[in-house]
């Protein structure tokens, strides 16, 4: 067990928060074809709302904050927010499109000591990658924006949302990846919108392609390991949680609302309301979640992937059901190991046509769902 | 021998979890878990009191250990970390570190 999986393990024998995503806005000057949110101003979080959050936060013992959105830079106060949450000794990532960085950005990142930076890279072709994010000229910036970072010293990594229209450039941003001297990170994970707008899903890859990822050496590894058939669960693994949203992990919107995770938009609080620690240790919502174990998932418990399925219980809420299957993980077994999940036999027996996928409206807040399955994400 | 100064360096994390200091390096990501020693010498580097105090008055007196077992424990502690940025070492004082940690 690594020295941080024995961390995460003994916050979550203490019930700490280890760590939390923190969406500052979710203003972007992009307008991605993929996007889940509403990029609209409905009142978010001023400076010393958050910074309030951030000493609240460190006070429940979060080490590890990602900062994100929408695009962190359209807050004039992102780098006091950084400052911040510097002088908090937070580990602190920071998820952005870049198009905003210039030297003196990069340099200050720099400085202020930021561990990481992901930016989001669609394609190493402009006409790809801009008619994704429709701003003209944004993988030049964003690219530049590398450039500077790598410059500067600073741990950059690619996130590479993969969708139908830019499936097979996936090649060609490993190779930009590799120039840039960058880590390279894909998701073929597309969610409904904040609205319950489900067009999105047209988006995503089909099924043959996520095969062809999973047998891709130069991702996965050891292909025979990865996509083997998955071994009989023993009793550690029906005792066991699906992932750490909820246990060791949360997040909170631009508007303060609490969630166990940026894709498990289950409203567990409001630090506008509320104490951060109060909603961290009672949110009803939050126990429920936590009190859940592969034991108790009707369908998943019966199905051979039910130890090594990356299940997202976050994409299971927004099918209806935080206990049951997420048909697109279910798919991920299927296509890895070639055995169809439980799930898959059920539907096919009752010829069930299709999940149906509802967000539950919040008032005056917006559940958030990232790209990223931080579970089931490949790198190279 | 000349005397060593220790500060925190502003280029890491730090948490207290359950007692123990995680650090972890933002220039390297080397990540570290500190012991209760370790951790006492952490709080203490606050780049004006010498290493030999620290070990003299704190580390000996809190944990019933001998001097001199102390401060070769606390040598290596001090120049492994420093070799990852996590502590900077002088043997001049040193400007002001890190903020101190509070524990959840």
């Amino acid at each position: 067990m690594s020295l941080l999986a024995e961390m995460n393990q003994k916050a979550l024998n203490l019930g700490l928060p280890l760590s939390v995503h923190l969406d500052v806005t979710y203003r972007c000057n992009e307008r991605c074809v993929h996007c889940y949110l509403d990029h609209d101003d409905h009142g978010e979080m001023t400076t010393a709302e958050i910074v309030n959050v951030l000493e609240q936060l460190a006070d429940a013992g979060v080490f590890f904050i990602s900062l994100s959105g929408g695009e962190v830079f359209m807050r004039r106060d992102f780098f006091e927010i950084v400052e911040r949450a510097r002088q908090l000794l937070f580990n602190v990532k920071v998820k952005t499109n870049g198009v905003m960085i210039h030297e003196k950005e990069a340099a200050k990142l720099r400085q202020l000591g930021v561990e990481q930076i992901q930016i989001s890279v669609y394609s190493h072709r402009p006409e790809v990658h801009d008619a994704i994010t429709k701003l003209p000229g944004s993988l030049k910036r964003t690219v530049r924006a590398i450039r500077f970072l790598k410059s500067q010293g600073l741990k950059v990594s690619i996130a590479n949302v993969l969708m139908a229209g830019n499936f097979s450039d996936q090649q060609g941003v490993i190779t930009l990846a590799r120039e840039l001297g960058v880590a390279y990170t894909l998701d073929p994970t597309i969610t409904p919108k904040m609205d319950g707008d489900t067009s999105t899903l047209a988006l995503r890859i089909p099924a043959s392609d996520l095969k062809q990822i999973f047998h891709n050496q130069e991702l996965v590894g050891n292909v025979e390991e990865f996509c083997a058939p998955p071994p009989a669960p023993g009793e550690d693994i029906m005792d066991g949680y699906p992932c750490s949203a909820g246990h060791t992990a949360c997040y909170i919107s631009p508007y303060g609302d609490v969630f166990p995770c940026v894709q498990f938009p289950l409203p567990s609080g409001n630090v506008r309301r509320q104490k951060f620690l109060d909603i961290w240790r009672h949110s009803p919502q939050l126990n429920e979640v936590r009190s859940i174990r592969a034991r108790d998932l009707p369908t998943c418990s019966t199905c051979a992937h039910v130890g090594t399925c990356t299940r997202c219980p976050g994409l299971a809420y927004m099918e209806g059901n935080m206990r049951g299957p997420s048909s697109a993980d279910c798919e991920k077994s299927f296509q890895r190991t070639g055995i169809p999940s439980a799930n898959m036999l059920r539907r096919t027996g009752a010829g069930y046509a299709g999940p149906l996928i509802q967000i539950q409206a919040l008032a005056n807040s917006s559940p958030d769902m990232l790209l990223q399955n931080e579970d089931s994400r490949l790198t190279a | 021998m000349a005397e060593k100064y220790i500060a925190r360096s502003k280029a890491i994390a730090a948490r207290m979890l359950g007692g123990e200091m995680m650090v972890m390096s933002a220039a390297d990501s080397t990540f570290f878990t500190l012991n209760d020693v370790a951790s006492a010498i952490w709080q203490a580097a606050d780049g004006r009191t010498p290493l030999s105090e620290i070990v003299a008055g704190k580390i000996c007196q809190e944990f019933d250990v001998d001097r001199e077992r102390a401060q070769r424990g606390a040598d290596r502690f001090v120049e492994e970390l420093s070799q990852h940025g996590i502590l900077l070492v002088s043997d001049q004082p040193l400007a002001e570190s890190s903020p101190t940690l509070v524990s959840p």
